[in-house]
């Protein structure tokens, strides 16, 4: 397996009475909550525990997007992953991902990864997202062209990697009249492409195509989803003519390990419950603006929540029961991650080793006891 | 008493509701679309034959692809209208109020009159509108009404599935005419100096989408037209006071006779 560390990079000081007072830790959550002496720490504790996770072993770190939210400080994760280069040796840097509808000239994100290909020499790994339907309030970008503004955004920045310029790019939302990037990648034909998403079945069937086949990862969903989404890929892979490799499917979850199930449990729950409760929940119009998912899958999206009732806090406990968390000793966490990949047959397995409130020190011990304890073993 | 129609105009088919005789009057609905026949349609329709289409994109009609913007829509219904024989008489109520003026800026020709019911499409820096975007399905209809006892109403009877789809057809078409920039044109404001029929502009005077403030500016942009501002009344003067609406039409409608 490849491993993947990932950060959010979450503003662990937050006031979560305060927090509770407004909608979402997103887009209206008044940023006098956000103290920069404190902000600032923690940037250097993140970046510390990416650039130790190549020590540990790990394949790839990485970061991700995020707009006006103390769920993740990453608005722009270039900036991160600049740093990362500078620091780290050999490890691969994922930017996982980009928005890309969220952007108004896309050529700008080719030139951005173009340039972080050429510094990290080729050791970029991108990934293109819509963003949470949240950044669509946080940027004003009109969501019922999410889908048409991130095909279209992709095909001009893989053009512009790919295609000698200048060339000329004519969509319905993008229009450039000269694309020729200096500087061009440093890999060839382009760095490689992944799609996180939460599993819809358009972008699945996308990334499937054979003129794409990218690596696709279902993220933060429990194991039954992440199997039926991951099985989705290959079917529809089958149905393009192609037999899917294992190092186009992975998932990602995040892990917590301790020397036995009772304290990985006592240690983990308060990061994991905050993550799920503080800093991801969201009201449905903020997460699902219209046109955010198609119709159809919007409206059975409405049936079930008209089933499912009002919201109410996950508990680890859940979390755990789903599969949308790992946690437990080591022994745990391999049987749990290890049955997963044998009935996916993915290759790839994105960790996330600090979430929510985690400390540092217990994040530190949680990346220490997984490289050691788990990775060697799921290789 | 109304029927439920379908009407075509060049590739689009759209679900209308008509009823009454008279002098033809098209009604332009609002971004949450348009599931009932509304006791104002009744009052109206004592004096015209009021036609209430949903716009391409809106609950039971097509949503052709070349439908992108609110330019888009206000053609539309410029073709919708040469297909009468006669002039009409033009209402809109927010959304459908703004491709109402959109239509009348480009050419009023074809108008006998125009009523602007809290129409959305233009800004005043300062006074930011309600955003009904990041309101939770409770909030936006109490939002929406001043007497609460309208929402209590509304939030009690049942949906069913059917017409939740339906609603949620509405709700997307309305984010792609709306979200961006949030309910204006930038430019519309400039040529409102071009309508040049007879036009009523009514706003509730609690309305918490639009300011009541936008009145005013929708009267000075227009030349000769008449404001009027209904006390104790929300955003959807047509259900909150559908008798003072009524009156402000039909009084209009008088004057072009």
């Amino acid at each position: 397996m490849q491993f993947t560390f990932f950060h959010l990079m979450p503003y662990r000081p937050l006031d979560m009475v305060e927090r509770h007072k407004h909608r979402a830790a997103w887009v209206v959550l008044p940023n006098s909550l956000y103290d920069p002496k404190k902000g600032a720490d923690e940037y250097q504790s993140y970046i510390d525990q990416l650039v130790y996770a190549e020590k540990l072993g790990f394949d790839v770190i990485a970061v991700n997007e995020h707009h006006q939210t103390a769920y993740g400080l990453m608005p722009a994760p270039n900036l991160i992953a600049a740093n990362l280069i500078a620091r780290t040796e050999k490890v691969k840097i994922a930017i996982v991902g980009r928005a890309l509808p969220l952007v108004n000239n896309p050529v700008n994100i080719a030139e951005e990864f173009a340039m972080l290909d050429n510094l990290s020499k080729g050791r970029i790994i991108t990934g293109f997202v819509r963003g949470i339907g949240n950044e669509y309030h946080a940027t004003g970008i009109n969501p019922y062209w999410s889908h048409e503004r991130f095909q279209e955004a992709h095909d001009l920045i893989v053009q512009a990697w790919a295609k000698p310029g200048p060339f000329a790019f004519e969509g319905e939302h993008f229009n450039n009249r000269y694309v020729n990037l200096w500087p061009r990648p440093y890999q060839t034909p382009h760095p490689p492409i992944w799609i996180p998403s939460m599993g819809s079945s358009e972008t699945i069937k996308w990334a499937a195509d054979p003129s794409r086949k990218y690596p696709f990862l279902v993220t933060f969903s429990g194991r039954e989803l992440v199997a039926r989404y991951l099985n989705l890929y290959r079917e529809q892979a089958k149905q393009f003519g192609y037999e899917c490799a294992a190092d186009q499917l992975g998932w990602a979850s995040p892990v917590y390990v301790a020397d036995t199930d009772e304290r990985a449990k006592e240690e983990a729950r308060a990061g994991i419950e905050s993550l799920f409760n503080d800093f991801l929940a969201v009201p449905f119009q903020m997460l699902l603006p219209p046109g955010y998912t198609s119709l159809p899958s919007m409206k059975s999206t409405m049936r079930m929540r008209k089933q499912l009732g009002a919201q109410k806090r996950h508990s680890l406990e859940e979390l755990m029961e789903s599969g949308t968390v790992v946690v437990g000793s080591p022994k745990t966490v391999r049987d749990e991650l290890s049955a997963l990949r044998d009935k996916t047959g993915a290759n790839k397995l994105v960790t996330m080793l600090q979430f929510g409130v985690l400390p540092d020190d217990l994040a530190k011990r949680n990346s220490e006891l997984f490289a050691s304890e788990v990775m060697p073993h799921l290789r | 008493m109304s029927a439920i129609t379908t009407h075509k105009v060049r590739d689009v088919t759209v679900r209308m509701r008509r009823g009454g005789s008279g002098d033809p009057l098209l009604f332009l609905h609002g971004a949450n679309g348009l599931p009932a026949w509304l006791p104002v349609f009744d009052l109206l329709s004592q004096h015209f034959e009021v036609l209430v289409p949903e716009h391409p994109g809106f609950g039971g009609s097509d949503n052709p692809p070349w439908m992108r913007n609110i330019g888009d829509l206000a053609m539309y219904y410029l073709d919708f209208i040469e297909a009468f024989h006669y002039p009409v008489h033009l209402v809109g109520q927010s959304l459908g109020g703004w491709a109402a003026a959109e239509l009348a800026v480009r050419n009023c020709t074809r108008l006998k009159s125009l009523s602007l019911l809290a129409p959305a499409g233009i800004r005043i820096k300062g006074l930011l509108p309600g955003d009904n975007f990041i309101w939770g399905p409770e909030e936006s209809v109490r939002n929406l009404y001043h007497d609460q006892s309208i929402a209590d109403r509304l939030l009690a009877m049942p949906v069913s599935d059917e017409d939740a789809d339906l609603a949620l057809t509405s709700r997307y078409a309305a984010t792609k005419f709306g979200w961006e920039p949030r309910w204006f044109n930038p430019s519309l404001e400039r040529w409102l100096h071009r309508i040049k029929v007879r036009t009523t502009i009514v706003w509730g005077k609690n309305d918490q989408l639009f300011p009541v403030e936008y009145a005013k500016r929708w009267g000075d942009g227009i030349p000769g037209s008449r404001v009027e501002i209904v006390p104790d009344c929300g955003h959807v003067p047509a259900v909150e006071k559908p008798d003072v609406t009524a009156k402000a039409i039909i009084r209009q409608y008088a004057e072009t006779r």
